[in-house]
């Protein structure tokens, strides 16, 4: 049994120059398509980056109390949600302990999709005992692509004959891109200007041939996961099993966060009661997250210092990495935390991280230490709490 | 008067811009006279014709300071640096010589010419790497002057020779010898590949009045290779936007550390009473100021905005002794569609690197010998790149610009430059390319042509001269512009330079900018 390939595998295989694949939910994608991520990079803040984002764990939540399920499982209010909204949400266990993050769309009044980074099958038959909804997992059936940059607009507008102006930050709109019927949505995991476009499995391949025609006069270029992992965190989106666990997949307790410890506090409705973790996320936004989710920026002259002392030039990560790395506190150095995910940022030229620390330490401006190991030894750079995220162009909402 | 500011500063050109933002961000009051409807002096972006826009001089950013970066936060006023990966030099018998980005692929590529040469190539890469570590903190230093016995200039002296001693023997050695020789024969030593040496040495030449057999252009080699010691850092590339944005995103930090920036002011002179006091415009308005900084190249600061009896005699000899000789053009264009090079045919991802018309040695020592004996080159030596391919924002979707650096076109040419001569130039320019790539000539849809004399009366640098003045040995560190004046001060007090003519000088580097107002900090305003 090997992995499985994507609907758009045929044109993505043929793109690989170094053979360079990840795994992602059971199936390979890209890491790169180059040998290096750089120019993929680069395309997503430069021109547009197009991503295979099939992987995804995809449902249709169907029915009269489609609703009410998802608002048993999930921390935000989708009974408020309007018809063509997208919700970025968390969902949690009853101790309030985060289990996964993905999204719910609004297709009309009694269809939703929801998109999650792990099966999430069993969880919605569970919350749906007794209501009336039909649950349907579509995930091989719909395929998706993932076009983000400041030319996804043109070029969705080029392949589309139509104005996307009108379609809002985390909107979705029904289209066609040369007769292919697709849903838009202005979503995505770059903190970027881009639409996820969503299509019939068996359409995935007119559908890139059709992006790629329309958007190479706009720099549209294929790229892959390694590319997105170093725009997610400039974008301060976190990623399971990276930056937090998922508590069904916790050995101990301490390997749990709560949406509130995770940054994601915005999402955590206090206009509905009821849902999984309601009860305990209330305790705990009353006395306050023992943790928070934040961004790292590492000194560059306490680096250069460290690599000067060995007659070395600084070393930066050429890929994100993600690893756990302690975060200590400036004065004392006690570990005050750990980041879980960091990188060189090409564009803002900073390294950068995430990390989790204690409440106390988590203000924006407090100075902290990073172990870095140079040359085999592990020492410590100077790095500063900053606020997420990173990067916010005006264009991600405009 | 109604206002007196802390420092004027006399052009709005990256390394003004630098200057201002750094004395601006010090919680000075400062102000930017720029005599042209825009900032950036030789670093803009214009949209010449319809649609497609062209970083009209300078075209990439290879040695901005990462410093400079960091400290006025360029990236969040917009400065995005895309990487500029391969080089393509087509030869005349139809082959190629390749660089890419990957090195396994370089090296392949260099294996198909001379095993040997793909074997060398690591260990010059090497070696340049350690040279350009030696060069570099020369870069972020204010020049000693060696014949001076004042504290600061001894300990200067002494870092220095600390540091040089520190190299050892061998790199020493190999320093000497890149401060002192031709770059043809520095890389004889190294290679045998004739098209890889033409290539390389093209970048020995760049700015200079100089063919690659000249001694002193292995320095200028070296120069060009600094940029890529902060590799990892990424400061070069090319400038999303063009390098108008680099000089646009400098602007908005200054503007963001609460300068003033006034375009279409152009300063007349400099006025002195017992000191600088501060500036008569063009337009007769005056101006007051504590200190006053040029940004502008020696001889217009110097000879042009002072009056010849406010320096000391000798000074303004050295000043007019300062060489210039503006040696290179630019051409422009606007493309309907990309041309095909018959050494790699079709359009691909060579067309998002560079293309370098360097075919042989020869040929690169035959285009000077044009310009040599006052001609412009024939067939002369071209760095090509399409800024559409790695920014599409360039040029309307499915459109290209076309930007040719070209070397030689003499600032003194017989006879001198005229509309007639810059199409003959420009002509020249189109035919060689056309050679390469057949039927290139149909796809232009616009052509700007750009001589030295046309750059002097743009930008305002002085014969052309791309780096302020010629980036020759006897022209820097404690040399540039004058001994005894490197220092960013003159000999009138409270004026001091900023420009490319100051030391370090040359390319989009900010570093003359930086020094100058950590100096002027430092005396205090």
């Amino acid at each position: 049994m090997t992995l499985r390939t994507t609907p758009f595998h045929p044109r993505t295989a043929a793109l690989s120059e170094g053979q360079a694949w990840r795994r992602w939910a059971g199936y390979v994608v890209a890491s790169s398509y180059e040998l290096s991520h750089d120019r993929e990079y680069h395309a997503i803040r430069n021109a547009a980056a197009l991503f295979d984002v099939s992987p995804l764990y995809k449902y249709l939540i169907t029915g009269r109390d489609a609703a009410r399920v998802l608002d048993r499982i999930v921390t935000r209010n989708v009974a408020t949600a309007k018809v063509g909204q997208v919700l970025y949400t968390p969902w949690c266990d009853s101790d309030g302990k985060q289990i996964d993050d993905g999204t719910i769309s609004v297709l009309d009044e009694r269809t939703y999709r929801m998109t999650s980074a792990d099966p999430t099958l069993r969880w919605l038959h569970l919350n749906a005992a007794g209501l009336e909804v039909t649950i349907e997992e579509v995930s091989e059936h719909t395929a998706a692509l993932s076009l983000q940059g400041p030319n996804a607009r043109a070029i969705l507008e080029a392949a589309g004959e139509r104005d996307l102006s009108g379609l809002k930050y985390f909107r979705l709109a029904q289209a066609k891109i040369r007769n292919i019927p697709v849903t838009i949505s202005r979503t995505g995991y770059t903190g970027d200007l881009g639409y996820e476009v969503w299509v019939d499995a068996a359409q995935a391949l007119p559908l890139w041939d059709a992006l790629i025609a329309a958007g190479t006069p706009y720099g549209i270029t294929p790229a892959g996961m390694l590319a997105l992992d170093v725009a997610r965190i400039e974008a301060g989106l976190l990623l399971i099993e990276v930056d937090y666990f998922s508590s069904r997949h916790a050995l101990i307790e301490a390997q749990k966060s709560s949406p509130l410890e995770l940054g994601l506090g915005w999402t955590v409705a206090t206009d509905k009661d009821g849902y999984n973790g309601h009860d305990a996320l209330a305790a705990e936004r009353q006395r306050g997250p023992a943790w928070q989710f934040t961004g790292l920026t590492v000194d560059w002259d306490s680096l250069e210092r460290l690599y000067a002392d060995v007659g070395l030039p600084p070393r930066l990560p050429s890929q994100a990495w993600r690893t756990s790395v302690p975060i200590y506190d400036r004065r004392a150095g006690r570990q005050v935390g750990y980041a879980t995910s960091g990188g060189w940022s090409p564009l803002l030229k900073r390294y950068i991280a995430l990390a989790h620390l204690e409440s106390a330490f988590a203000k924006p401006g407090t100075a902290v230490r990073m172990e870095i190991t140079v040359e085999h030894h592990r020492k410590q750079a100077t790095a500063h709490v900053t606020q997420l995220p990173f990067f916010n162009p005006e264009r991600k909402r405009s | 008067m109604a206002t007196t500011y802390d420092a004027i500063i006399i052009g709005g050109g990256h390394n003004g811009l630098v200057t201002a933002a750094y004395l601006a961000r010090a919680g000075k009051r400062v102000l930017v006279l720029e005599r042209r409807p825009r900032v950036g002096g030789a670093a803009v972006t214009e949209e010449i014709f319809p649609g497609f826009k062209f970083s009209m001089f300078s075209y990439v950013v290879s040695l901005l300071r990462p410093e400079i970066i960091r400290d006025l936060d360029l990236p969040r006023h917009g400065l995005h640096i895309l990487p500029l990966e391969s080089t393509v030099t087509p030869m005349e018998n139809g082959d190629y010589f390749a660089a890419w980005g990957d090195h396994d692929e370089t090296r392949r590529e260099l294996y198909r010419h001379s095993p040997r040469d793909a074997e060398a190539y690591d260990e010059y890469g090497r070696l340049m790497h350690f040279m350009a570590q030696a060069v570099k903190p020369i870069l972020s230093m204010v020049p000693p002057d060696p014949t001076s016995f004042a504290p600061g200039d001894l300990a200067g002296m002494l870092r220095l020779g600390k540091h040089f001693r520190g190299l050892g023997g061998e790199r020493l050695h190999a320093l000497v010898k890149l401060m002192t020789m031709s770059s043809a024969d520095f890389l004889d030593e190294w290679f045998e590949t004739d098209v890889l040496k033409a290539t390389k040495s093209a970048s020995g030449i760049i700015g200079t009045f100089l063919g690659p057999r000249s001694p002193g252009t292995a320095y200028v080699l070296l120069h060009h290779y600094m940029g890529e010691l902060d590799g990892v850092f990424r400061a070069w590339g090319f400038a999303k936007g063009g390098t108008g944005a680099v000089s646009e995103a400098i602007a908005a930090a200054a503007r963001g550390f609460g300068a003033e920036i006034r375009c279409d002011a152009a300063v007349a002179r400099v006025t002195v009473k017992g000191r600088a006091t501060g500036v008569v415009l063009e337009n007769g308005d005056e101006l007051s100021a504590r200190v006053v900084v040029s940004s502008l190249d020696p001889r217009r600061t110097f000879l042009e905005l002072l009056e010849p009896d406010q320096l000391p005699p000798d000074f303004v000899a050295d000043i007019r002794r300062f060489k210039f000789r503006g040696s290179s053009g630019k051409v422009n264009l606007a493309l309907d569609s990309l041309p095909s090079f018959t050494c790699m045919p079709g359009i691909g991802r060579q067309h998002r690197g560079a293309f370098s018309i360097s075919p042989s040695m020869a040929y690169v020592e035959r285009a000077y010998d044009d310009a040599k004996y006052g001609e412009f080159s024939r067939r002369p030596y071209m760095d090509i790149v399409f800024p559409s391919m790695i920014d599409p924002g360039m040029a309307p979707p499915g459109k290209h610009v076309m930007s040719i650096f070209v070397q030689y076109a003499p600032y003194n040419l017989n006879g001198g430059w005229t509309d007639a001569k810059r199409e003959a130039f420009g002509d020249a320019v189109v035919n060689t390319v056309e050679a390469f790539a057949p039927g290139f000539k149909e796809k232009i849809l616009h052509r700007q042509v750009l001589t030295p004399a046309d750059i002097e009366r743009i930008t305002g640098l002085t014969e052309g001269n791309i780096f302020a003045g010629e980036l020759a040995l006897h022209q820097l560190f404690f040399l540039r512009p004058a001994p005894g004046w490197a220092k960013f001060a003159t000999p009138v007090r409270g004026y001091y330079q900023c420009g490319s003519g100051t030391h370090p000088g040359g390319g989009i580097m900010g570093a003359s900018g930086r020094l100058a107002a950590l100096r002027i900090l430092r005396d205090g305003i």
